[in-house]
């Protein structure tokens, strides 16, 4: 995937001195600022010496603003350390070439820069190197560059890329292809870039955004989401000192103060009759009841269909059925949502923590009435994103709170607001039924899965920050075609069963949309977070219905998809597969593919009193060539924990339209103590480098419920493991 | 008006005496550097020093901490020196997003001046009660480590390290 054969590199004087490098997408956009010349894209060189890059993809913890300078080091010739991070504003210039808007998802960042980042460094060296050959009057060939420097060789003779910049911006230099090996800063596990920031406290958070005389503003909000005002009273809370306003808007009632303490002792006063709307009878014990019936009727689409599954089914002889189920979950970041915002008559200005800054700026611009281009958004790094901030919601907020309060405003979520008030990864509930032939080969496998579509929830939202800033007018057009045809095809409900990628005649898949109006968002690992545990599971089952090792049956059913194989040796080799487990552990295994990337976990457990303990995860990747192992690493170990946490604790449940539960005690991530020793393993090729942010997770739950499984000869079917 | 000393600096804040300190810190004083996470001491993010000791300042009117010296992030280190906790932690690449990442430190911190030589279990004992939704749990155990043996080597105090200092 790359930028640069859909774009073009440029090279141009910087705002303020120096040289700047961009690839700017080669589509004709009327877009905010992309009739300045580059402020400030990708990179930028000062006559200070410093090199300024900017990180185009979101630093959320995945590690971008690493992986970023890392790609243009490589080609500069520096040490990655010594430059300077800047996080990209709202500008087309940074969309994402995979989705043709400004977003960090899908664990795309590393396989999108891979290319532009790497080209954008190799031509600020060319024409550092331009720029030296004119000052010196010495052939360009004689110039190296090397550690922040154009040396001449033959007289010993160094410029630094500072003192060279201003004039490099006017040169003209040969079109150098950026390396493809004798890497020396690519491969190499270079220390984080942001680390110091973030271990000083001087990385700024969203929520550390002080804009001078900002107030604070909370929102006290429907007990069910989605609910209107009715009416409130707010005169005790107004007596309540530091309080500034109290508005009504459109998602409750905000209350402005001098403090988030101020603003939050006044809304705990405040009294509000709701209109509870339309999720005011909605119960996700009843909603599971009705997912169930779905799986086990007839209805919805076929989306994959190779052989006829289902006729095979009827009529073998050895038939599993399975039913297999994964709740609501919060995604739960550690930075409460929130947003400062500030509009004014001819602008509008946002800091905030964002996966999506253009999106927030479309957004805005359209529930405001407001051209985008007058819309600024400050990106500043996330507390965590796991998808959750692709839903712009807690922008739209502040934005219309500093409207209503004609001032500067910093809105913040409390832990409560998250947890009750965000979109969900959506409930599936999953029903297989497969087929095995004599000699206990899977003949077939038919899978109906029902759940809500994510894409025909977000679709507005990605409709516009998809569109030209110049073609609004066509948000509606879009979207109405849209949502009836992607709500019946969305492949984040079924990614990952579609593509099973084992040997068999006979597969079918059905999806079956059920709606029920909860918010639905993108949730690490998307549709793979359920799914993976439905086919990894039951293709265990299958094995042990085969009465054949659960690793050895994946392997022989994988001979033609090496890179799953691959990786699927991999774990079972260091987990010692071939080695019985210690006594009172049972081991189980699963490998999926996802994003482009393919994982493999083998766990080993121990149960005690029905408790599951996770002991030893080992988890093997291969996701292309790798421009960091310790970053790849570190996502394995973050998915792992992130896996096991809704593997066996978490889920969000309704009662009556309200979700029961609010904060960390009883939507309990992980804890340290909790924590299973985690050896992580890449399995290194030189194919086009892909994601890891995602694909760690999906393999975790059906790793661990195959264990219990091979341990108790308990299977369990049911997400989060063990809790009714 | 509420009197304490903040990272050695003498402070007088006018603020409720019921409100927390976290939020004195934060939109009183403008340091940001300490963590909103729950608001319920659940969490860890919000963890500060009081008189050496870890303590969630999310709950803690700030009242509570009159005439006291209280130690912050910002604090954490002494002048350029970095306290061996935010060495480790930069030599592992502990940070993923970082946002809880203060209040770990504070709390590893706080915990190896106690415990200069900490075992597994010890870090288990007093590190669970800081959470991270990044999952940098193994890095941070191996950072707790790596940090008691900087100290070991370089004979570095690490109960002085976070000791009060002389109010300025």
């Amino acid at each position: 995937m790359s930028l640069s054969r859909r774009g073009f590199l440029q090279a141009g004087l910087a705002v303020g001195g120096g040289l700047a490098v961009g690839v700017f997408p080669d589509v004709a956009v009327a877009a905010p600022n992309l009739a300045s010349f580059m402020p400030s894209a990708f990179l930028r060189i000062t006559a200070d010496d410093l090199i300024h890059f900017v990180v185009a993809r979101v630093e959320m913890g995945q590690g971008t603003t690493t992986m970023h300078a890392q790609l243009l080091a490589e080609e500069l010739e520096v040490d990655p350390a010594t430059m300077v991070i800047e996080l990209a504003p709202n500008d087309r210039r940074f969309d994402n070439p995979a989705m043709n808007m400004q977003l960090t998802g899908g664990s795309t960042s590393t396989a999108v820069s891979w290319n532009p980042y790497r080209e954008a460094g190799a031509l600020a060296r060319e024409l550092l190197i331009s720029a030296a050959s004119k000052t010196w009057g010495v052939p360009r060939s004689e110039c190296i560059a090397r550690g922040g420097a154009i040396v001449h060789a033959p007289t010993k003779r160094e410029l630094r890329y500072g003192a060279l910049a201003e004039l490099a911006a006017s040169m003209s230099a040969p079109r150098v292809e950026p390396k493809k090996k004798d890497f020396k800063v690519i491969g190499q596990p270079v220390p984080r870039v942001d680390a110091h920031l973030k271990v000083t406290g001087q990385a700024q958070f969203g929520i550390d955004v002080q804009v001078p005389g900002a107030k604070v503003a909370v929102l006290v909000r429907s007990p069910v989401p989605g609910g209107t005002v009715d009416s409130f009273d707010d005169t005790e809370a107004k007596k309540l000192g530091g309080v500034a306003h109290v508005v009504k808007v459109s998602r409750g009632v905000a209350v402005v103060g001098d403090t988030y303490f101020h603003a939050r002792r006044a809304a705990a006063a405040l009294q509000v009759k709701w209109n509870d709307g339309p999720l005011a009878n909605f119960d996700s014990a009843s909603f599971a009841k009705t997912q169930l019936e779905a799986v086990r009727g007839e209805g919805g689409k076929r989306v994959k269909n190779v052989g006829d599954a289902p006729a095979q089914v009827k009529r073998a002889s050895t038939v599993i059925e399975a039913e297999y189920a994964a709740p609501f979950l919060a995604h739960a970041p550690m930075e409460p949502q929130n947003a400062t915002a500030w509009v004014r008559d001819d602008a509008v200005e946002v800091w905030a923590p964002t996966q999506g800054p253009m999106m927030a700026a479309e957004q805005i611009a359209r529930h405001f009435g407001v051209p985008q281009t007058s819309v600024t958004v400050h990106q500043t790094f996330l507390g965590g994103g796991f998808g959750r901030r692709i839903a712009q919601d807690y922008i739209l907020e502040a934005v219309e709170v500093s409207k209503a309060i004609r001032g500067p405003v910093k809105l913040v979520w409390s832990r409560e607001d998250d947890m009750r008030h965000s979109p969900y990864r959506p409930a599936a509930m999953h029903r297989v039924r497969g087929a095995l032939d004599a000699s206990g080969n899977p003949l077939a496998w038919h899978h109906r899965v029902a759940t809500q579509s994510i894409l025909s929830s977000v679709l507005p939202d990605f409709v516009g920050g998809a569109l030209p800033g110049g073609l609004h007018w066509l948000h509606g057009v879009v979207t109405s075609l849209g949502a009836s045809a992607i709500g019946t095809r969305d492949p984040t409900s079924f990614e990952g069963i579609d593509s099973l990628p084992y040997e068999l005649p006979h597969l079918a898949v059905d999806f079956v949309p059920v709606e029920p109006g909860v918010p639905v968002m993108f949730w690490r690992s998307v549709g793979h977070s359920h799914t993976a545990f439905a086919t990894e599971s039951f293709i265990d089952e299958l094995a042990h219905a085969a009465k054949k090792d659960p690793f050895e049956f994946r392997r022989g059913l994988l001979m033609k998809q090496h890179r799953h194989r691959w990786v699927l040796e991999l774990a079972a080799e260091k987990i010692g597969w071939t080695t019985p487990p210690p006594e009172g552990v049972g081991r189980g295994i699963a490998v999926h593919k996802s994003f482009e990337s393919y994982t493999a976990a083998a766990v080993e457990v121990r149960v005690q009193d029905d408790a599951i303990k996770v002991e030893r995860v080992v988890i093997a990747v291969d996701c292309g060539r790798v421009v960091n192992p310790d970053l790849v690493k570190a996502q394995l170990e973050s998915a792992v924990i992130f896996g096991l946490s809704a593997t066996l604790k978490q889920r969000i449940t309704f009662a009556q339209g309200r979700v029961q539960q609010s904060n960390f005690h009883d939507y309990p991530p992980l804890r340290l103590n909790e924590t299973p020793r985690i050896e992580t393993f890449i399995r290194e090729n030189e194919a086009e480098p892909t994601g890891v942010g995602e694909p760690g997770v999906p393999v975790i739950a059906p790793a661990v419920a195959n264990a219990v499984f091979a341990l108790t000869g308990k299977r369990h079917r049911s997400l989060p493991l063990g809790v009714s | 008006m509420v009197k304490f000393t903040l990272n050695g600096v003498a402070r007088e804040v006018d603020a409720p005496p019921d409100m927390p300190l976290l939020w004195v810190i934060r939109d009183v004083l403008q340091l940001t550097g300490t963590k909103f996470g729950c608001g319920m001491a659940l969490c860890g993010a919000c963890t500060v020093h009081l008189n050496g000791q870890a303590t969630r300042s999310c709950v803690l009117p700030v009242s509570a901490v009159e005439g006291q010296q209280v130690r912050t992030i910002e604090g954490l280190a002494s002048g350029e020196q970095l306290h061996p906790c935010q060495r480790a932690w930069k030599e592992l690449s502990v940070p993923q997003c970082g946002y809880c990442q203060s209040g770990q430190l504070m709390q590893a911190s706080s915990m190896l001046a106690q415990t200069p030589a900490p075992t597994d279990e010890d870090i288990d004992t007093q590190m669970s009660g800081n959470l991270c939704r990044c999952g940098t749990y193994p890095r941070i155990r191996a950072a707790i480590h790596r940090a008691a043996d900087i100290a070991k080597e370089e004979n570095i105090d690490l109960k002085a390290a976070i000791a009060a200092e002389p109010t300025k």
